[in-house]
């Protein structure tokens, strides 16, 4: 079944808490050679038959809608898998 | 010329304003009005430079130099007697005042409003709404010990409610729980008149040892500052974008988010990491980062101690490298703190930092010139005597006049109108309307929201929602804890300002001893609409004359608070909200009242305490029925005083086990929630108030009258009761009694409702509209 | 400003120190209710000892507690990050070595116990997807581990149940493991509050030193201050370890 994958981010001037402490566990654990990290959002939208341009379109509305908060996020990415 | 002319990346100096006096500055887009921008001008002998423009505009903002209230806010210190300072310590002014408990105990706690930003996005805008009150307390050199959230929406069925309820309730939830500070009471109101303008204030509350006061000063030449915590980046400064226009560099972020996101899990490093400073005495003098960010911290720190500062700007540590100074200085990021150090203690105070891995940065001195400096890279860029940014701001006295249809308002009573036909009359009517009540957006059960809050966490919770006051121990040898509730009516307060402000503070201090606290003293957050509008004005100015005289009644200090303004929706404001927060003392929690009764009640004897009258105008029962008009209840503060002081003496010794206040919903309301606490029923009777105060059925249960409480006297306590209350010549009838086999709630000749059904009716509303 | 002591209260130390034990309760950065713990495990009669995530010195406590909170702001996920603190590599030494050191883990413990490996499973977000505060009924399944010892077998017991990722998940084997080995130490009564496995509200490790639970026994050590204002049944977690280490040491 093809899925369009979303990938939401934190808009690059927004904090990102999560990223952060992460970033902060990393080099604790050795893993020194990343300056920053940060955390976002993946979703896999499941299509029963072929991803038309329509459908295409409609999944990055509902990206812009309601998979991501555009006062605070950005939809980054919005792409077909096929499986 | 315009700033464009000095092309490099925004360094204005002062020599260059100087020197540049004809330069264009963006002062209207950053809110400030030509006289004030000539004030400036005035205060400095020359233009103020972009970094200098960023921090008056900031600080001579409505919200951080309450230009339109200041005139009127003085009453609160006028009106304060010698009797009701004793026990002040800090009072208004500093971030949060600060009362003494005795044994060596102090209690700081402040009421604060967080509207706006959880409109725009209300998960994040109300958890910085708790980050910022929480920060306020710790700057005292308090240990933060719960939290309360004040909450006013639309029209529960509005679609928009959805989005912000959820994300209000969240966003508390998230941060307040994350810092491990049990949330332990607060309202949720629901009106169409807050639908474009949601309240979500916050009240934070926190205990100190005396000698771990702190001030907001910066005192001593040669002293530290350090700026700790997070990373400054470019949060709440969307509004101020223009001031990019300091830089022309194109590939810079052209859009700064007004939105802040909160960091809880930084904030309780914060709070830990700042009580061990405190308890090894290692920070002189501290502030905590919140509105007017870097600007508020250094002016207000060098305003308020006896030297001047310098302060070297580029050694902040930032989220985002393309700040400029302006946008470094205004920014709002969160979870900031800024401390005064002594040399002697750099590297103590570097290895509590350390310990906690916070960042932190060393921005520069106390010095003695009065002057509060700002260089970037050396080149000063700020040079302002600090009390002109900090303290003495514009101050205006904006006119205002009652408004042309208060006196309509007022003469369109409840029981004249079309909306007060018909009311209900039988047994079975007024069975009907207690449960349409207890079912209503306002009165409804709010253990949806509750729920969601951490309430034991620090095992000192002696009471909390839905109990009339939240009871939190302090001192776990002694038992010596507080008890807070925070009201308000805003239909009381539209009918008449100045009554509807007190009764705002009647309400919270009749909450407080009834749970059995001595009230001491209060905080207040006053949301009004626009102060241009001398409509609004006029409420404002009412209410705190309202709210400062019943104080003084009252004998319990304003020890600091918020004021909200231009609350509004186009043209409409919301109804004027004062929030009324009282604070009072328990010498021992372990007595302390709760709101009803349990099974082990059974056969107490149950009475109400205080006169009834015809008082329906602006009640929930008219609520219900459309209608908003006459005038609120009245109140008799010498009453109310003297009903507090029965509460607080029964409870203290042992003479009632359960009381609850009358207030929205009147006596239904009270006997409802009363039976619903612990799901036991009781079996009473009106005959007796009906008959002494002269009204019907009806009237009695749904009534709003003041200064009443319910209690339940167990048996062996009744004679000693009614000694007490007749000795001081309060009215008291003795209603009915706890009937733990009845499961239900019997109002004898009206109508019996069972347990099962009050509670369906209450417990559904909120469940439906919010999942 | 004076600084006096208060007048009344009792400042002098517990006597009656069941086995002079001294029990552990480990504090991460985001750690919340160690100060609660700390309160149980004196008012079971033992010493309470506070150890630092980034030390690595167990100061020859007798037992563990990690208590609850949100570590590390459970970011990542919950448990995730403190898993890897220096004083948990010594805990999972102590407790899996011959002397079998009883540790506790309590809501965020538990995860840190899930994460750390010590215990099977692993806690999600709630089914609800809410933050849920209630007093909780539980029914006592093992009676048999260091911190169950003195409840009856399927005694119910109410504590305080609060989280956000309170929702317990394994594969099937091992949750049929788990009840073959009589490792449920607790399940839910009544309604599953968070969508758990087969109700699962706790589990121990196949020696019973190591127990691992949602809901908060230290929150219902007081009264007053507990469940319903009133409840004290999580008290015996405190008290049954203490019997477990007099037992123990003989």
């Amino acid at each position: 079944m093809p899925r369009i994958v979303v990938d939401v981010m934190l808009k690059p001037e927004i904090l990102d808490p999560q990223g952060k402490a992460i970033a902060g566990a990393l080099p604790r654990l050795g893993f020194t050679s990343f300056e920053a990290v940060r955390q976002g959002k993946r979703f896999e939208l499941f299509v029963d038959g072929e991803v038309t341009d329509e459908i295409l379109a409609q999944a990055r509305e509902a990206a812009e809608t309601l998979l991501s908060n555009p006062v605070i996020e950005d939809v980054v990415n919005v792409e077909v898998v096929a499986d | 010329m315009s700033l464009e002319a000095t092309k490099e990346f925004n360094i204005d100096t002062v020599e260059n304003a100087a020197a540049t006096p004809k330069v264009e500055l963006p002062w209207a887009e950053l809110g400030l009005k030509d006289n004030e921008f000539a004030e400036i001008v005035k205060i400095l002998g020359r233009r103020p430079t972009a970094a200098e423009l960023a921090m008056y505009s900031v600080m001579w903002s409505e919200h951080c130099s309450y230009k339109s209230t200041k005139n009127h806010l003085r009453q609160f210190g006028q009106k304060v007697t010698p009797e009701m300072k004793k026990d002040l310590m800090v009072g208004m002014g500093e971030n949060a005042g600060v009362t003494n408990l005795g044994d060596g105990w102090a209690v700081t706690f402040k009421i604060e409003s967080h509207n706006s930003p959880s409109f725009v996005e209300p998960h994040q805008g109300a958890a910085t709404g708790i980050g910022g009150i929480v920060r306020d307390i710790i700057s005292m050199g308090a240990r933060p010990i719960a939290v309360m959230d004040p909450l006013r929406f639309g029209a529960i069925d509005h679609p928009d409610s959805q989005r912000v309820v959820h994300g209000v309730v969240s966003g508390i939830g998230s941060y307040g729980n994350s810092l491990g500070l049990p949330n332990i009471g607060g309202e949720t109101v629901f009106d169409p008149i807050y639908q474009g303008n949601p309240l979500v204030n916050a009240l934070a509350v926190g205990a100190l040892r005396h000698e771990d006061l702190r001030l907001a000063n910066a005192s001593g030449v040669g002293n530290k500052v350090v700026l700790f915590g997070a990373r400054t980046g470019g949060d709440g400064i969307g509004g101020a974008s223009v001031l990019a226009s300091e830089s022309f560099d194109d590939t810079k972020p052209s859009k700064r988010p007004a939105v802040q996101v909160g960091d809880p899990f930084a904030e309780k490093v914060l709070i830990e990491c700042c009580l061990e400073l405190f308890k090894a005495s290692l920070v002189e003098g501290i502030q905590d980062l919140g509105a007017a960010g870097i600007s508020c911290a250094t002016s207000e720190l060098a305003a308020n101690g006896d030297g001047g500062m310098n302060v070297e700007l580029t050694s902040v540590l930032l989220r985002d490298p393309t700040l400029t100074p302006g946008e470094i200085l205004m920014s709002e990021s969160q979870e900031r703190m800024m401390a005064v150090v002594t040399p002697d203690n750099v590297k103590a105070f570097e290895a509590v930092m350390d310990k906690y891995a916070v960042e932190y940065s060393w921005l520069g001195e106390v010095t003695d010139d009065n002057r509060l400096t700002i260089t970037w890279n050396g080149e000063v860029i700020v040079d302002v005597d600090p009390s002109t940014v900090a303290v003495d701001g514009p101050e205006y006295d904006r006119p205002y006049a009652r408004p042309q249809w208060q006196d309509a308002l007022q003469a369109d009573t409840f029981k004249a109108s079309n909306a007060g036909k018909n009311l209900p009359a039988s047994g079975d009517e007024i069975k009907a309307a207690v449960l349409e009540l207890i079912a209503s957006p306002n009165m409804c059960d709010k253990s949806w929201i509750t729920r969601q809050y951490d309430r034991y966490v620090g095992g000192n919770t002696a009471l909390s929602s839905p109990d009339d006051a939240g009871v939190v121990r302090i001192d776990e040898e002694t038992g010596l804890g507080v008890a807070i509730a925070t009201d308000a009516n805003g239909r009381y307060t539209y009918l008449d300002p100045y009554l509807g402000a007190q009764l705002a503070l009647a309400e919270s201090y009749r909450n407080v001893a009834t749970s059995g606290a001595i009230p001491i003293a209060v905080s207040d957050c006053l949301n009004y609409g626009s102060p241009e509008d001398p409509d609004v004005m006029w409420q404002l100015a009412e209410g705190i004359r309202g709210l400062s005289d019943a104080c003084q009644v009252l004998g319990v200090p304003v020890t600091g608070g918020n004021v909200s303004l231009y609350n509004q929706t186009g043209t409409t404001a919301i109804h004027p909200t004062p929030v009324v927060a009282t604070l009072g003392k328990l010498d021992d929690v372990a007595r302390r009242t709760p709101s009803g009764w349990r099974e082990d009640a059974d056969g107490q004897a149950i009475y109400l305490i205080g006169k009834t009258f015809d008082e329906l105008d602006g009640s929930e029962f008219a609520n219900l029925r459309g209608h908003l008009g006459g005038l609120p209840p009245k109140v008799d503060l010498e009453v109310e005083k003297e009903l507090g002081e029965i509460l607080i003496n029964a409870s203290r010794d042992g003479m009632i086990d359960a009381a609850h206040d009358l207030s929205e919903g009147g006596l239904a309301a009270a006997l409802s929630e009363m039976v619903l606490r612990y799901g036991v029923g009781a079996r009473v009777a009106l005959d007796d108030i009906k008959k002494r105060d002269g009204l019907d059925s009806f009237t009695t249960l749904f009534s709003e009258s003041q200064s009443r409480a319910v209690v339940a006297v167990p048996r062996s306590e009744e004679v000693r009761f009614n000694d007490m209350t007749s000795a001081r010549g309060v009215t008291v009838a003795r209603l009915g009694i706890v009937d733990a086999q009845s499961k239900s709630l019997e109002v004898q000749g009206e109508f019996t409702v069972s347990v099962e059904d009050l509670r369906e009716a209450h417990e559904g509303t909120m469940v439906k509209y919010f999942g | 400003m004076s600084t006096e002591l208060p007048l009344i209260g009792d400042y002098s130390t517990p006597t009656t120190q069941l086995s002079g034990a001294r029990i552990g309760v480990v504090t991460f950065p985001g750690t919340l209710d160690d100060r609660d713990a700390a309160r149980a495990v004196r008012a079971a009669g033992a010493e309470a000892v506070s150890l630092w995530h980034a030390d690595t010195d167990l100061q020859d406590v007798d037992a563990v507690v990690i208590p609850g909170g949100f570590s590390y702001g459970d970011y990542l996920r919950a448990g995730a990050i403190s898993r890897f603190a220096p004083m948990m590599d010594k805990i999972v030494d102590a407790a899996n070595s011959e002397a079998k050191l009883p540790v506790l883990g309590i809501c965020n413990g538990f995860q840190i116990l899930t994460e750390s490996h010590l215990l099977p499973g692993s806690m999600i977000k709630n089914d609800h997807l809410k933050f849920l505060c209630r007093d909780q009924l539980l029914r006592v399944e093992n009676n048999q581990t260091a911190w169950t010892n003195g409840y009856e077998a399927g005694q119910e017991i109410t504590i305080v149940l609060k989280n956000q990722d309170g929702q317990y998940v394994a594969d099937e084997k091992t949750l049929d493991m788990l009840e073959a080995e009589n490792r449920v130490a607790f399940s839910y009564v009544g309604w599953n509050p968070n969508g758990s496995r087969r109700s699962i509200a706790g589990i121990s490790n196949e020696a019973g030193n190591v127990v691992g639970l949602m809901p908060h026994p230290e929150h219902a050590i007081e009264a007053g201050f507990g469940p319903d204002h009133r409840g004290t049944d999580g008290l015996t977690f405190f008290t049954s370890v203490l019997t477990h280490l007099v037992g123990g040491k003989k």
